[in-house]
């Protein structure tokens, strides 16, 4: 026997996604991501933001559900949109909200996220919304935290933003009230997109007909089809007869990375114009999780146009938010009372 | 389930709940109050004491699920509803009707989230059933009927079409 | 001392041999297999009834950590591994720190391999200076230092320094070993690019960053003639461009490290950075390719050992550490595998032994007499559980921990010398 051997301090067989987000009970104690979660699971988060949706007509516009609970928005990546989000969600449901960007220049100061993770604890912080530019870093996370926390994936990577897909759900059973029957069309780059990942999970969880794919082939990923969606490389055969039209953001950088040649060549093929949308159904859905890059995306008369509930969109992501806040917190909290 | 109460005729208690509120608001001059039923079973009785009174405006539906005091206890109600209430509730008389009134605790929960619409002139509390056993300073201007049960025992409303109270023991 | 191993089942394919026999040395050599030698005395005698005894395992490619990375592994400590998992020699990769670029590196090295007395430890010095890729190290300097090949990972040299280093070395006659990766097209991944980074959104490493990088090696060497050696392959295609070129009688060889031949891309699971190694693990199909192409002899098998702190898997899966602490579990999937019909028991000591030996032209791999007395003696039905108890390696990076192993080395003879005994 060694003596200065080190000693692993974590299990060797990582849980899986089911395992980790859900208590003994079966209820949602971290949102990692919308894989392995059941129709009833994603169904309850939607039933308890459209309770949620009520308070915004309030003049007080609060709940006191989460008074004295204490939300960390862990940012290790910058994004003011989403933090805002979280944290308005957090203040109507009167918890206490610490904004914490971490960008980078914590961990190069030698402090590892477990550190930090530690240090926030001490403090007593009950849930971690995470934000990381790495795929798995909310499951790294959600692994190590204290029994007490919870875990809320705000984006990790290319892997999961499952608050923003919930988000969509919600906007889309408000819109054509059932999921069985849709087809969805979701547009651009799929390779690098944490949103359509959880879209797709949570797409064919809640059963709609089929969930198409449109992009070039350098923005799939490797193995498309096991994601569970039918690919389409041209755009019009891709809306043929669709119900709801997912577009994702096209980040700048793509473009000159050997991905793509130009935002005028992509917008002739991939953005989405009124002639193009003739070939989806007459009362097809528009949505982006913004913000978007009009002229390259889509035309802003599309963007601005009467099937866009992009506005909708965001409000309805402050209630999913509160709704996956105050389900993690409460299961938590109901799995240590028994 | 103990039986005994299902004698009761509840549509004739509150009839005359209905009959009480008639005479109070005449007395307070208050003609076009907004009634807020306490879900689920406040508002079972408040939808019959709309209908008699004949009120104008819209009845109100509560859900106190996110203001209740025992949150970090039990976690959130499964079956939380939206609460429905005109977006502004100032210089509202308000009537808020609850099925059982108990501990206290429901109205306090549902009082807090009717001030975070606005700031009402009045409100008054109608119960069907007030069981004793308060333990916060809370008391309801119309009382359909009294029931003096021991802690141990459970009483509710079951509905909505017929209304009948059961007791149980818990 | 005199020691006679007695009872034990020898599989020595270098002489055919396999069948209980007696072996005896005798000043750290081999001076009889079956027959005693005259007068001979044992002062020591092993009995291996039951147990297989075969020449020490060579590992083409081992990361020991020293000099520099002291947190993750010692000398010491990783030569204590290789020698409880049946290694009797082991090339140190040249990734230290300082790099093992100067005969004084490789001085050290040695000098603090023989003090710890374990495993026979061979360094392989930076093809070039930092392993930065740029200039060419002092290949005739650490050649006469004691460096045994010449190494670069990873593979950051353009074709222009790649073909003048292989070129450089041919002139001192040194093997070149190497890490077949073409970085640009990796670009950044860190798993296969298939399924599972579809599903979990990694960046993914094409098979094309291999391929591509084989197939630029093959024509260099061919050109060249450089003797090159491929360390940790992981594709069925590069089996195929490796049967293709040896078809050829190109004098490149390759090889897989063990875990290679028993994990696909799905053990990822869930972000599991156990799993995360270098090069990833890829489809069944290239599983099953790689596990034909040592049954064939077109590869052989290597540790592909990389321990690690604790804390260098403690991170985001993609921010994690590449590789597994695996000299020790070398041998139970090799057996494994056996137990499956796969491979004989004579590939393994050829794939884990021999052939290694050839690769790099030393005298061992074999139980031939009058050579150096390098033998291992294995219980093939002892099992034994992967934990702090049995473990040596300073690096408890492995997927298989807490598991269950078949087979286990009970004796290790260095030079003659008893290093470990179980």
């Amino acid at each position: 026997m060694n003596s200065s051997k080190q000693t692993a301090s974590t299990s060797f067989k990582a849980p899986d996604s089911s395992s980790l987000q859900l208590n003994d009970q079966g209820r949602l104690r971290h949102f990692l991501t919308t894989e392995n979660l059941s129709k009833d699971i994603l169904t309850e988060i939607m039933d308890v933001a459209e309770s949620f949706s009520s308070v915004a007509d309030q003049a007080v516009k609060k709940v006191p559900v989460l008074r004295g609970k204490t939300i960390v928005n862990l940012f290790f990546e910058d994004s003011t949109r989403t933090r805002t989000t979280f944290e308005l969600a957090a203040k109507r449901l009167s918890a206490d909200v610490i904004n914490l960007n971490i960008a980078t220049s914590a961990t190069s100061k030698g402090e590892s996220i477990l550190d930090t993770i530690r240090n926030l604890e001490a403090m007593h912080a009950d849930m971690f919304v995470v934000r990381h530019g790495d795929s798995g870093a909310a499951h790294f996370i959600a692994r190590h935290v204290a029994p007490h926390v919870s875990v809320i994936n705000a984006g990790d990577g290319r892997h999961a933003h499952p608050t923003q897909a919930m988000l969509d759900m919600f906007s889309i059973r408000r819109e054509k009230k059932e999921f069985k029957g849709l087809k969805v069309a979701i547009i651009g780059d799929i390779l690098h997109s944490r949103v359509a990942r959880s879209q797709i999970h949570a797409l064919n969880t809640l059963g709609v007909q089929e969930v198409r794919v449109i992009a070039p082939s350098t923005l799939l990923p490797s193995d498309t089809k096991s994601l569970g969606v039918q690919v389409h490389g041209d755009l019009r055969s891709g809306l043929d007869g669709v119900d709801v039209i997912i577009m994702l953001r096209l980040q700048r950088e793509r473009m000159g990375g050997a991905l793509l040649p130009s935002e005028h060549e992509y917008f002739e093929c991939f953005g989405l114009t009124a002639e193009k949308l003739a070939y989806a159904k007459p009362d097809v859905t528009v949505m982006h999780p913004g913000p978007i890059n009009r002229g390259v995306e889509m035309d802003a008369d599309v963007a601005d146009g009467k099937h866009s509930i992009i506005l909708q969109q965001v409000t309805n992501g402050i209630a999913i938010r509160m709704a996956v806040m105050t389900l993690a917190l409460g299961a938590n909290r109901a799995s240590d009372s028994s | 389930m103990e039986t005994g109460l299902t004698s009761v005729d509840i549509e004739s208690v509150i009839e005359e709940m209905a009959n009480q509120l008639a005479l109070q608001l005449k007395q307070k001059n208050i003609d076009s109050p907004l009634m807020i039923g306490v879900h689920t079973g406040g508002l079972w009785v408040a939808e019959r004491l709309h209908a008699k009174l004949g009120l104008t405006k819209p009845l109100g539906e509560i859900d106190i699920s996110f203001y209740r005091d025992d949150f970090t206890r039990i976690g959130l109600n499964p079956q939380v509803k939206p609460s429905q209430i005109p977006a502004n509730v100032e210089g509202e008389h308000i009537i808020l009707v609850d099925d059982v009134l108990y501990t206290g605790r429901t109205i306090r929960a549902a009082l807090n989230e009717i001030f975070d619409y606005g700031r009402p002139d009045s409100v008054v509390l109608a119960v069907l059933v007030d069981r004793g056993g308060r333990e916060l300073p809370l008391q309801a201007d119309i009382v359909g009927m009294k029931l003096d049960l021991s802690p141990q025992k459970q009483v509710k409303l079951s509905g909505p079409v017929p209304l009948a109270l059961e007791t149980n023991r818990i | 001392m005199n020691i006679c191993i007695k009872g034990g089942r020898v599989i020595d394919p270098a002489n055919g041999r396999d069948g209980v026999q007696e072996v005896y040395i005798s000043k750290g050599i081999i001076q009889g297999v079956g027959e005693a030698p005259k007068d001979f005395r044992a002062e020591l005698t092993i009995n291996a009834s039951g147990s297989f005894v075969m020449p020490g395992f060579v590992d083409l490619n081992t990361n020991l950590r020293e000099p520099g990375y002291e947190q993750k592994g010692t000398i010491k400590s990783e030569t204590k591994a290789a020698v409880r998992a049946g290694y009797t020699t082991v090339c140190c990769s040249p990734n230290t720190q300082p790099v093992l670029d100067t005969p004084a590196v490789a001085q050290l090295i040695i000098d603090k391999a023989e003090l710890a007395g374990y495993a026979k430890v061979l360094p392989l010095g930076a093809l070039t200076v930092g392993l930065e890729g740029k200039a060419l190290s002092e290949a005739y300097a650490l050649k006469k230092a004691g460096c045994i090949a010449l190494c670069q990972t990873p593979n950051n040299m353009t074709s222009q320094v790649l073909r003048g280093a292989l070129q450089y070395a041919t002139t001192h006659d040194l093997l070149v070993i190497l890490k077949p990766e073409d970085m640009s097209i990796k670009d950044g991944g860190c798993v296969h690019a298939g399924v599972i980074s579809s599903k979990l959104g990694l960046p993914g490493i094409p098979t094309s960053a291999e391929t591509v990088a084989i197939a630029q090696i093959i024509e260099i060497a061919e050109e060249t003639g450089a003797r090159v050696h491929l360390t940790g392959i992981s594709s069925a295609k590069s089996v195929a461009m490796l049967a293709r070129a040896q078809f050829d009688k190109l004098t490149i060889t390759a090889d897989v490290h063990a875990h290679h031949l028993h994990l696909t891309e799905y053990d990822v699971g869930t972000f599991d950075a156990n799993y995360h190694t270098s090069p990833p693990l890829r489809s069944q199909a290239d599983k099953d390719a790689l596990i034909e192409g040592v049954a064939k002899g077109i590869i052989d098998v290597s540790s592909g050992h990389q321990p690690h702190e604790v804390e260098a898997k403690q991170a985001p899966f993609p921010s994690t550490e590449p590789g597994i602490s695996s000299l020790e579990t070398v041998l139970p999937l090799m057996l494994e595998l056996v137990d499956d019909g796969l491979i004989s028991l004579t590939q393994v000591v050829e794939r884990l032994a021999l052939s290694p030996s050839k690769i790099l032209g030393i005298e061992s791999g074999s139980l031939s007499e009058k050579v150096a007395a390098n033998i291992v003696i294995i219980d093939p039905e002892a099992q034994w559980t992967v934990n702090d108890e049995n473990w040596q390696s300073n690096g408890v990076n492995t997927p298989f921990w807490g598991q269950q192993m078949t087979g286990m080395v009970t004796h290790t003879l260095v030079n003659g010398r008893l290093v470990f005994e179980k």
